[in-house]
């Protein structure tokens, strides 16, 4: 029983030229304790999926179809009232995207923590909430006196440390953590990711981590979920998808990512640019930039299947018959 | 050197910091902020000069210097073997078609309001090159070598109609279009897409073997910088600390600050696990940076009280492999370096 669940999870955004097709039948699982790497390039649709599992979605996006099964809790199926009482922060939270601007800054670090438990726990004096917010300062490697300075006076990896902290405050059980090295330096991102591997470690939490990095994914997850244009390319167990992914995606993504232990080489890319989510191509919306196109990817939506007795996901004809 | 293209020597800079009112009255100690310090390196002709380096190490600032963007405090930029440290703006000129630069945001380094072959010829017609046939054509020829085809498509176009790896590649022509013969990269792919990243990189490296000129590459990515560069220089507060060829930087590194970011860099590979050694802190301010060496203050084998109170030299390791560490060679280092 996975405590995760996403089932055809299709989110939409309404525009004026349209609706853009931001995430359509995404499925994966996620186990407690487990960590699951959501990969992709910048507007793949990795950062929709994560605020429709918390429903947080701008006004203009909305959840058409699929589940999101939360703990035997059908979350699209909860009222905004439920949805803040229950579920946020208490059973899953979120660190948001770009930790220099995530922060108000004309509030000082430790209230805008202590806001976040009150918020979510009616029943937690605010000392009580000030007490808590040391030690959770404490536990992601902040000096605790640092609650009372603003957000300017730390430093960006500082700031994605109190961020973290913030984001745990009420025992979640999944933390989702968008792009959480991105902007940082290498040195104090390999130390936001170390910090967040102890973290899962010690609170048993699953986590998905959203990030376009392979690298980052293959250091910290044990399951990842490749997406393009809206769509899940592959999903499964990060070893056999490193080693030997199916999808000429993956193989293109792994393929444009050096690695400083490897040989100098000349880089591979992926030819051409993802496409308009408007109105994206027919069949498989990764077919004009794959070099194995063929005819059939052109009309047919190549579904997700399992390929493997363990849990492995593809979505290509060239893997799956058509 | 007679093959260099570029070479620096004791290069400064220093950034008077901007003071209050209140403070200028009552502090005569006017602060700088030390972007750059005393640093030497040469580049040579058809050689790819990597710069890596945290934010704050002063990469940008050495780029910006090297073209006279900005003023240097002190030392002596040779541009093929010509003093160009003192030239006035129009004695620079001549130098300026010679030397460009690609800057690291595509969306914000194209002007809006200027079509694709505007931007493109402006460099021209600042530097009086050619009339209008002859800008119309090296415009589209530029504009093929960075694989813009067919060039019609695109010369009337405005940037917010192109992607992001279009936009850079615009930005390359730019550079290109003088047939320079040292160009300053700045990070020219951190705001571009993995999968688009690649191309715009060998894209470069096919017009410096066509063009036959010299790169200084500035970036964080060691990664990226082990697949592009001959050579790398590693800086840290504005200072260099290790200098040599890229394999021998990589593979085999003497100073622990290059072993750092070395062991910072995530592997794409789930099946081998990298140290855990990961030193601590961020970079300190280079308004008051540390005495001795710059490093001693997040180096995990530090030795004080050597390594607070005296700099270290330059030291060269053969091969042209040079590293800045007291400590190279001792048991400590020996034993730390080989974890």
């Amino acid at each position: 029983m996975p405590l995760l669940d996403v089932q055809n999870l299709t989110t939409y955004y309404t525009t004026l030229r349209g609706p853009v097709r931001a995430a359509e039948d995404v499925s994966f699982q996620v186990n407690k304790g487990e960590a699951l790497g959501l990969a992709g390039e910048s507007g793949c649709g990795k950062t929709t999926v994560a605020l429709s599992i918390l429903r947080l979605l701008p006004s203009a996006g909305k959840i058409v179809d699929g589940k999101v099964i939360f703990n035997n809790t059908d979350v699209v199926a909860l009222d905004e009232d439920e949805m803040r009482k229950q579920m946020r922060w208490k059973e899953m939270s979120i660190v948001f995207q770009g930790a220099m601007n995530a922060f108000n800054p004309v509030y000082k670090i430790g209230d805008q923590i202590v806001e976040a438990i009150v918020t979510h726990e009616s029943d937690v004096s605010k000392k009580e909430a000030e007490e808590r917010t040391k030690k959770l300062l404490e536990m992601v490697g902040v000096d605790p006196s640092r609650a009372n300075n603003y957000p300017h006076e730390f430093s960006g990896g500082m700031r994605q440390r109190a961020l973290i902290a913030m984001s745990i405050a009420c025992n979640p059980k999944l933390l989702i953590a968008d792009e959480p090295g991105t902007a940082l330096d290498v040195i104090v991102q390999a130390q936001v990711l170390k910090l967040l591997r102890e973290l899962k470690s010690k609170l048993n939490l699953a986590m998905i981590l959203i990030t376009h990095d392979l690298s980052i994914i293959a250091e910290t997850c044990e399951k990842t979920a490749i997406m393009y244009a809206g769509k899940m390319a592959e999903y499964g167990d990060i070893v056999t998808i490193f080693k030997d992914p199916l999808h000429p995606y993956t193989q293109g993504l792994i393929g444009a990512f050096p690695s400083i232990k490897a040989a100098r080489t000349r880089m591979v890319s992926i030819p051409g640019l993802p496409p308009d989510l408007l109105d994206p191509p027919s069949g498989c919306r990764f077919h004009p930039r794959c070099p194995y196109a063929m005819d059939v990817c052109k009309k047919k939506e190549p579904p997700l299947e399992k390929i493997s007795k363990q849990e492995r996901y593809v979505s290509c004809y060239l893997v799956t018959k058509a | 050197m007679a093959d260099s293209v570029v070479n620096v020597t004791n290069l400064v800079k220093w950034f008077p910091v901007r003071m209050g009112f209140f403070s200028t009255l009552f502090t005569r100690k006017q602060l700088f902020v030390r972007a750059v310090d005393d640093i030497s390196f040469d580049i040579k002709k058809g050689e790819i000069f990597g710069l890596a380096g945290e934010s704050g190490s002063g990469k940008t600032t050495t780029g910006r210097l090297l073209l006279r963007l900005v003023e240097p405090t002190r030392g002596n930029i040779l541009f093929k073997g010509e003093d160009i440290t003192t030239l006035t703006e129009s004695n620079m000129k001549p130098f300026r078609r010679k030397m460009q630069i690609v800057f690291q945001d595509p969306y914000e380094s194209l002007n809006p309001r200027m079509t694709i072959s505007d931007i493109i010829s402006e460099p021209l017609r600042v530097q009086g090159i050619g009339d209008e046939a002859e800008t119309r054509e090296r415009v589209s020829k530029i504009l093929e070598d960075v694989e813009l085809t067919p060039p019609d498509e695109f010369i009337f176009r405005f940037p917010h109609e192109l992607s992001g790896g279009q936009r850079q590649r615009i930005g390359v022509a730019r550079a290109f279009v003088l047939e320079p013969e040292f160009v300053v990269a700045d990070e020219p792919v951190s705001m571009l897409d993995v999968s688009i990243r690649a191309e715009i990189l060998n894209l470069m490296i096919a017009l410096v073997e066509k063009y036959g000129a010299s790169y200084l590459y500035i970036t964080h990515d060691l990664a990226l910088a082990r697949h592009m560069c001959d050579r790398i220089a590693v800086m840290y507060l504005g200072k260099i600390m290790e200098q040599g060829p890229t394999d021998k930087v990589i593979n085999k590194p003497y100073h622990p600050y290059t072993g750092a970011l070395i062991t910072a860099v995530p592997v794409p590979d789930p099946t081998t696990k990298r140290s855990e050694v990961v030193i601590k802190g961020e970079i300190p301010s280079p308004v008051n940076p540390p005495s001795g060496c710059r490093f001693h203050t997040r180096c995990p084998i530090a030795e004080l009280p050597l390594c607070k109170e005296k700099e270290p030299p330059m030291i060269d390791y053969g091969d042209g492999h040079f590293a800045a560490c007291h400590l190279v060679g001792k048991p400590k280092w020996e034993k730390h370096m080989a974890a």
